[in-house]
């Protein structure tokens, strides 16, 4: 069992206890804990259940690394699942639960599965769940949801905020480990605009934990040292618990900052993501350490070697009474002098090289600790806490030489540089048979946008393990970057003997141990699996991972990856550079969505564009519609109103007195010049350049390939300037549209245009009323005869110069009139005190839809999807016959646009007067070759017209036009279809008496 | 998240502030033109492994279009143009050679 020792630990401040609580129990840490050693120093081994087999699970690393201590922290709107303990600072009040078991952590009935493990091999899920079909739906799937997933989804909102920093940064230097602090030094002096991000809290990394020596003075004096001075420097921005996230193209970087996860009651943001663009970048990312696939390797109390030292050292905690190190390399060695520096006992050391030699074997074997040679570990035992292992020959089957008792395995496979973020935009790796690892190429280095090198690793991540090398390494790799001699600093540590590859203890383990060896500690991912998965075909590394689910966890495989394409290389008979390793992808850890989403979230989530009359529409309790980023009402309901009831009543009171509409968001784009007019033919479908001033005209704009992009009214204002009014989503994509053509490919024409739909306030006054109302606002001249269908002019109603458009897209009598948009909310209050004595009602963009489908109008968006030409919605009318060209022109003359086949624009009313469903489709003879149901049209718009007391729809149909008053059958969901006439799609007024008045 | 200088304004401009146009130094085909030559102009792409050229817009900038030679495997940019130029410029031709000895525009 673990527990505190009653001195040491460096990052310690015993004078500060913190109490917490784990699963409901009460326990004490100190200030410096993580949850991960006051957990250990209260003696909790156990802390989770594993993903498949629901096995106990203990804590394994002491690091970002750790794959089993997962659970969930917090309470109530802050809980949150899967939070490492290794990487929790302990705070005084923290709460945390495990995961993963039912009903208890102690007893959990998942635990069968463990006992099942023999038929739940690697590929499991694909094997089982595939036969038969209709099982999927009611028994797979809602079982492998319910098994799905760690730990709890919070239920409330997150009440904590976030936020992102933009930075700009001459160098960027990841990782405060001795190597990354003497970049910063180096690069400080040199006057170089530096930033230095420190995942964990400390600076230093492992050295001083190794006893390290650096300029003649221990490790913890040189950090000190350098952090002051690198303080002191203007040109150098540290931070700690800053964990560089992912590195991409041309020097970007993200760095996830947890500001206040170690200090909740703290104001401010927690997370802080930062997006950082850096001249250069150095990893100084160190290296994690790797276990040893044996037996038994995830009894809780089997722990990695480094992280048995970083709880002695670091936070003066025992992970165990009688300790056995287990090793292939020298390294280990260090945790058993510990240990035993510490005063615990260090049983024996197994270690896996049958000669080894060096002086921390020897002074191991001085302080009279037992070393076994050419020894591994041939099974742990134990349940929820480790009981002791058996010794075997590393070169047998493991047969027992001898049983152990013992409460802790620390182990050391080797170390594996973390190259992370070096491959996460294109670094290349290279194996490094003699070390037994991969380390980056430095041939092959990410490049910037100038094809140098944009990024470089140094130290331990470099493959430099020792300290000394390390810093040697570190000096050499600025001097390169700062064009200057850097010297190294000095340090001095043991020297180490060559470790031996050891991807199997013992190297003929059968079936039986190997499926108790545990590569992927939480998806329960072992040798067996792997090695069936190779005898199954799977040769391809990234195959392998998705069929075992081999580093697919929280944890991404950092301890597994190695071991995993170790194990496969043997099982496929190849070398392992052949086999190659997984992608590495961002984040290096899980980052917060919080920090993702920052300040994006609620009524901030995207800008919102508000019309000059918005206010006023939110005070009559508007029912909004959201169009594009603006928000339009959608109708005014009063009070006890429904929807439908409020739009009939909006669009009977237009149609019988006068309407009033806020149309501000329509596209408004000015084209002026010289070429206006050329280009005005060019751009729109109809002939513009002939439009006399005054006048509007109707006009479609096409895409080059043919289809139907945009619709709206075109005024001439004079000579050489058209006003373009977009639809209200279209007037940023038409805008850039133009100044595509203009820029890149009719950069000759002297044209201008300019944007300006929020220079104006526009209001559509509508209905057999709306002249007298301009009228009783000053407007003269405003009759049939002076003032025709289709002219615009300026003038001044009720003192506010506007412009006049005699438009209609309702089939009423209707004037547009646009004012600057700051006088936009006065000509509203004037219009609806000049409309009081006629019942003006305002109407929101329903009962604008309604009345446009009534006349036949058509709604880009609802008549076109992108696929449709002007031709195939009866508007051949509006394509200039007399033009070599336009925009669209070309591509309309291919065959397949000719084709009369294409499905046309018709009128659809239903025999029973219902309203058909948007996008049915017309059901036609036959089958296709699914199986489904041949179709000869369908619906694109479809409402209940109060106007003629009924269903009317538009729809595309197959000969249509030709084919007026044929009966169709219109499928439903799930339901019988419905009939439908093929009618003309002008419901209303067709004659055009209303808007000709 | 790429940046590349924008040769209107001088700003050194970030991916997020620019929007993509596809393949550059396009020949429009209009009415006249054949099935062929038009197929080339509106659906044929290089779409190369290596060089390439292409069109950008500055959008969340100065509005301007311009166009940008760069490896789409490295994405090393060789250097950004005006957009009214039916040719890359020879000085990018040449930096590119120099950096790609034996290339060859393709198309």
């Amino acid at each position: 069992m673990s527990t505190r020792l009653a001195t040491g630990g460096r990052l310690l401040d015993r004078r500060r206890p913190m109490d917490f609580t784990f699963n409901g129990k009460r326990l004490r840490g100190y200030a410096g804990d993580t949850l991960a050693s006051a957990l250990l120093g209260q003696g909790q081994v156990l802390v989770g259940r594993s993903f498949k087999y629901h096995r106990p699970r203990g804590l394994v690393a002491s690091g970002a690394e750790e794959p089993n201590a997962l659970v969930n922290l917090g309470r109530g709107a802050r809980l949150e699942p899967n939070q490492r303990a290794t990487t929790t600072e302990l705070f005084d009040g923290l709460t945390a639960t495990s995961q993963n078991h039912w009903p208890s952590l102690e007893f959990d009935v998942g635990a069968v599965n463990a006992r099942l493990s023999r038929f739940l091999p690697a590929g499991f899920y694909y094997k089982m769940f595939i036969h038969p079909r209709p099982l999927w739906k009611y028994v797979y799937e809602p079982f492998i949801r319910h098994s799905a997933g760690l730990g709890k989804a919070p239920t409330e909102a997150d009440p904590d905020t976030y936020e992102q920093f933009h930075a700009h940064v001459g160098l960027l230097i990841v990782g405060g480990g001795i190597s990354g602090l003497q970049a910063a030094l180096a690069a400080g002096q040199a006057g170089k605009h530096v930033m230095l991000v420190e995942q964990t809290a400390h600076w230093g990394g492992r050295a001083p934990v190794d006893g390290v020596t650096i300029d003649g003075m221990p490790a913890d004096d040189w950090v000190k040292n350098t952090v002051e001075a690198l303080e002191n420097m203007p040109n150098v921005v540290l931070r700690t618990r800053a964990m560089g996230a992912g590195v991409y193209d041309h020097g970007f970087v993200t760095v996830y900052e947890r500001l206040t996860d170690h200090a909740p009651e703290a104001e401010g943001p927690r997370h802080r993501l930062w997006h950082i663009r850096a001249g250069h970048v150095v990893l100084a990312s160190g290296a994690i350490e790797r276990p040893l696939s044996f037996a038994g390797n995830d009894i809780p109390g089997v722990m990695l070697a480094s992280a048995v030292r970083d709880y002695v050292e670091n936070w003066g905690v025992s992970c165990g009474d009688r300790t056995v190190v287990v090793t292939n390399n020298d390294d280990a060695y260090r945790t058993a002098l510990a240990l035993r520096h510490a005063g615990l006992e260090v049983v024996a050391i197994v270690d896996a090289r049958t000669t080894p030699d060096g002086p921390l074997l020897r002074e191991a074997r001085d302080l009279g600790i037992r070393v076994l040679t050419g020894k591994g570990i041939g099974a742990a035992k134990g349940g929820k806490s480790l009981e002791s292992v058996t010794i075997c020959a590393q070169a047998g089957e493991g047969a027992p030489l001898e049983e152990i008792a013992c409460d802790c395995v620390a182990m050391s496979g080797g170390w594996s540089p973390v190259v992370h973020l070096w491959s996460h935009t294109g670094g290349k790796l290279t194996w490094d048979a003699e070390r037994c690892f991969f380390r980056p190429d430095p041939t092959r280095a990410p490049t910037g946008a100038d094809g140098q090198p944009s990024v470089t690793i140094a130290g331990t991540a470099n493959g430099h393990l020792r300290s000394a090398e390390a810093l040697c390494d570190t000096a050499e790799a600025m001097t390169a970057i700062l064009g200057s001699d850097i010297q190294a600093a000095e340090a001095q540590d043991a020297d180490e003997g060559p470790l031996v590859p050891v991807w199997l203890m013992p190297q003929g383990a059968g079936l039986p141990l190997r499926q108790k060896m545990w590569l992927d500690y939480q998806n329960d991912v072992k040798v067996s699996d792997v090695q069936l998965a190779a005898r199954e075909g799977y040769e391809s590394v990234e195959h392998t991972k998705r069929y075992t689910t081999l580093g697919m966890a929280t944890d991404q495989g950092k301890l597994s990856n190695i071991n995993g394409l170790a194990t496969l290389s043997q099982a496929l008979g190849k070398d392992i550079p052949k086999v190659g390793t997984t992608t590495f992808r961002p984040p290096y850890t899980p980052i917060s969505m919080g920090s993702i989403a920052a300040e994006a979230r609620g009524e901030i989530f995207q800008p919102l564009r508000k019309t000059p009359l918005h206010d006023w529409h939110a005070d009559r309790g508007a029912y909004w519609e959201p169009v594009g980023h603006w928000r339009r009402p959608y109708c005014f309901p009063r009070d006890g109103e429904s929807h439908a009831d409020a739009v009939a009543r909006e669009i009977n009171a237009t149609r019988q007195g006068v309407g009033l509409l806020d149309t501000s968001t329509l596209g408004k784009i000015v084209v002026k010049g010289p070429d206006a007019g050329r280009f005005m033919d060019l751009l729109y479908t109809n002939m513009m350049s002939t439009l006399p001033v005054g006048r509007c005209r109707y006009g479609l704009m096409c895409s080059e390939n043919g289809f139907l992009m945009d619709d709206g009214v075109v005024a001439r204002l004079d000579d050489d300037t058209w006003l373009c009014h977009t639809t209200t989503g279209g007037a940023d994509r038409i805008h850039a549209h133009m100044e595509d053509w203009l820029q890149c490919e009719w950069w000759d024409f002297k044209v201008f245009t300019a944007n300006l739909t929020e220079q104006y306030a526009q209001i559509a006054v509508v209905g057999p009323k709306a002249r007298e109302v301009l009228e009783k606002l000053g407007g003269t001249g405003l009759s049939a005869e002076e003032f025709k269908f289709m002219d615009w002019r300026e003038t001044t109603l009720a003192d506010i110069p506007a412009r006049i458009f005699r438009i209609s897209f309702s089939g009423e009598l209707s004037f547009e009139v646009a004012v600057p948009a700051g006088r936009g909310r006065a000509l509203w209050d004037a219009l609806l005190e000049a409309g009081a004595a006629f019942g003006i009602t305002p109407y929101g963009t329903e009962a604008l839809h309604v009345m446009r489908a009534e006349k036949g109008f058509i709604m880009i968006g609802d008549e076109t999807d992108g696929t449709i030409i002007p031709q195939d919605l009866g508007l051949g009318w509006a394509i200039s016959k007399k033009k070599d060209d336009y925009i669209g022109k070309r591509a309309q003359m291919r065959s397949h646009m000719a084709d009369p086949d294409r499905w046309q624009l018709v009128g659809l009313e239903t025999l029973d007067g219902s309203v058909l469903p948007d996008g049915s489709y017309a059901i036609a003879k036959g089958k296709t070759a699914n199986g489904q149901r041949n179709t000869q049209g369908r619906v694109t718009s479809t409402y209940h017209s109060p106007t003629i007391g009924r269903g009317i729809a538009m729809g595309l149909v197959l000969h249509g036009p030709d084919r007026m008053d044929e009966v169709l059958e219109f499928n439903t969901v799930d339901g019988p279809t419905v009939k439908a006439r093929i009618v003309s799609p002008v419901f209303y007024d067709p004659e055009g008496a209303k808007q000709n008045v | 998240m790429l940046t590349f200088e924008c040769p209107y304004c001088g700003v050194q401009a970030d991916e997020t502030e620019l929007s993509p146009g596809g393949e550059a130094h396009l020949t429009r085909h209009g009415p006249e033109s054949s099935d062929e030559a038009f197929e080339g102009y509106l659906f044929l792409r290089e779409n190369p492994r290596g060089v390439h050229f292409e069109r950008w817009r500055h959008s969340f900038g100065c509005g301007k279009w311009f166009l940008a030679a760069r490896c789409t495997m490295t994405l090393e940019v060789f250097g950004t143009y005006a957009a009214q130029t039916t040719e890359p410029p020879q000085d990018i031709l040449d930096k590119i050679t120099g950096r790609r000895p034996g290339w060859r525009r393709l198309g």
